[in-house]
């Protein structure tokens, strides 16, 4: 049996949070569509609340190291197979709590891996901050981020369009995961177990 | 084991006060600090090298250094850091050589990168290449006090041909180097080749981290052949204040440490003490503390600590290097020395290693003597 780990970064801030419902809608989707195309798959998802660390996110940006609250958080999105990622649009943009965990995580640590994107908004006329903010964004960091991404004003939770939007959910949760079950990522390199010998070092200087 | 202060010369204004002191009053606190620190007993002084404010102490570490020995007698100078990627090898070679002459021996350096931005293209030299600078320039620096006449190309400065760095190292002996870094694995790898000291400014970071770092040297160390992995030879930071009282010392603290150039504003006193070295508290909880860093970082040869920083004025510094040097540093020489194998070497100083060479050429002049008679 194969174990697949999921991280899912959430960035909303009130409770209870839009964002967390996308996420949770997104993960349930993807998940269901991953078991679907190998019922021996064993999913373990992990959930990173953002706003749970918000202060730990502050003090590593001015101390430049991770209270262990923030640490298991930040290990569980660079260790993982995939990541689902979803913020509310605040100014055009993704918040800026969820920059902050973009910004500390270690570096490399998305690259080649696969990422779903969501995000949530006031109304249907911020759905496109999800592709000139948060895909260059990814595209930066060298994720593989799944073309198809779901944006959800706070109509889509209620009256004629809900529906849609769950169907939306499903696209994106069946297209992700079939993007993920390609080949899984190479794990990088421990700079402490894998040290480059001094030689090699030195050869790269003068003499 | 030797136990020292560091400092990084900042000028500060003190939180409590706001009162800032001028550069030349901070210079001759500093000064008057490496006097103090022999005063109490300590065994090291050591000075950072920045060359941008609020660090004014540590632009010119071997004038500063020059100083402070002719003011002393006994206690070892040293540098946190000497940067070894912005500065010519030339220039440490000869500084440092002088320097030795100077104070009688009583000197050894600790290599760095630096950390601010700027500093590189200041100097004409490159950030991503840091690495590659710390490599190159420290080979040449390792040559220079080793090699009369020294041919050598990199690509970081111009070529020598038939350079000698003068003075030569007092008595042919180049002063121990450490190597000092927090997060490159490169670095504990180049201490671990030569066989330097490597030392670990954990003042900043967490113990876990520290232990992967300490780790990877000393399993380097053995590999090249220098001894054993416990055999090491390893140094500390760390950062104290301390009252007898383990309140009044929290009380005192924290002002300075919510507005600190470098962590203020940003994790409570508490999750900083909790999550780093730094320890606020009576002279017992520092003891136990700066043990615990052995369970971490196994027997080692050098503690150092910040003192004198975040506007903290001269006159609470010097009452803390009091309670350092009366309270806190005999009680830990007696128990580090206690809990220390006996095959665990100390820190080597210029005198040890003399006499270590003069054996050696003591034990080859009795043996000619045996194969002649």
């Amino acid at each position: 049996m194969t174990t697949l780990h999921l991280a899912v970064v959430t960035a909303g801030v009130s409770q209870p949070s839009s964002t967390r419902m996308l996420s949770d809608r997104l993960t349930a989707a993807t998940v269901s569509a991953l078991r679907a195309a190998d019922p021996s798959l064993e999913v373990v998802t992990e959930v990173v609340e953002v706003r749970d660390v918000a202060h730990d996110l502050a003090d590593n940006a001015l101390t430049g190291f991770a209270s262990p609250e923030l640490q298991v958080r930040l290990d569980a999105v660079s260790e993982a197979d995939a990541v689902i990622a979803v913020t509310p649009i605040y100014a055009a943009s993704y918040s800026g709590l969820f920059k902050l965990l973009v910004d500390v995580l270690p570096k490399e640590s998305l690259r080649d891996v696969p990422v779903l994107l969501g995000a949530t908004g006031g109304t249907a006329r911020h759905s496109l901050a999800v592709d000139h903010a948060l895909r260059p964004l990814f595209a930066h960091l060298g994720a593989l981020v799944a073309p198809t991404a779901v944006f959800a004003a706070t109509e889509d939770w209620g009256g004629d369009s809900a529906g849609l939007l769950g169907e939306r959910i499903e696209r994106a949760g069946s297209s992700f995961a079939r993007l993920v079950s390609g080949s899984p990522r190479e794990r990088a390199a421990d700079p402490f177990a894998d040290v480059v010998p001094f030689d090699q070092l030195l050869a790269r200087s003068g003499r | 084991m030797q136990f020292g202060i560091f400092t990084v010369g900042d000028v500060t204004t003190d939180p409590t006060t706001g009162r800032t002191p001028s550069e030349h009053e901070r210079i001759r606190a500093t000064v008057a600090i490496a006097k103090k620190a022999e005063e109490v007993g300590l065994d090291v002084f050591a000075t950072g090298q920045h060359h941008n404010p609020p660090f004014v102490a540590p632009a010119n570490p071997p004038v500063l250094l020059a100083s402070i020995a002719a003011q002393t007698e006994r206690i070892l100078l040293s540098t946190s850091t000497t940067l070894i990627t912005t500065t010519d090898p030339v220039r440490i070679a000869e500084d440092y050589a002088m320097l030795q002459h100077l104070s009688n021996g009583r000197v050894d350096l600790m290599m760095g990168r630096g950390n601010t931005g700027p500093v590189y293209p200041w100097f004409g030299k490159d950030i991503r290449e840091g690495i590659s600078l710390a490599v190159e320039n420290y080979a040449l620096l390792h040559r220079l006090w080793r090699e009369e006449v020294v041919d050598w190309q990199g690509n970081h400065r111009t070529p020598l041909q038939g350079f000698t760095s003068t003075p030569r190292p007092l008595d042919g002996i180049p002063p121990f180097v450490w190597h000092g870094s927090i997060r490159s694995p490169e670095i504990a790898e180049q201490a671990a080749y030569y066989g330097d000291g490597f030392f670990s400014n954990h003042i900043f970071w967490p113990a876990s981290h520290t232990r992967q770092m300490v780790q990877l040297y000393r399993r380097r160390f053995e590999h090249y052949g220098h001894g054993s992995a416990d055999q090491a030879i390893v140094g500390l930071g760390g950062q104290v204040f301390i009252r007898r009282n383990s309140q009044d010392a929290v009380r005192e603290f924290r002002p300075y440490f919510d507005n600190a150039p470098v962590y203020g504003h940003g994790p409570s006193l508490e999750e900083f003490t909790r999550q780093t070295p730094l320890t606020v508290g009576s002279p017992q909880e520092v003891i136990e503390r700066t043990l615990s860093f052995r369970e971490y970082a196994g027997d080692y040869q050098r503690q150092l600590w910040l003192m004198d920083h975040a506007g903290l004025p001269l006159g609470t510094v010097l009452e803390q290097l009091d309670l350092l040097g009366e309270e806190v540093v005999p009680v830990l020489r007696k128990e580090f020395a206690a809990l220390k194998p006996a095959h665990v070497p100390d820190a080597p100083t210029h005198a040890g290693l003399l006499a270590a060479r003069e054996q050696t050429a003591g034990t080859t002049d009795t043996r000619t003597l045996e194969e002649a008679s």
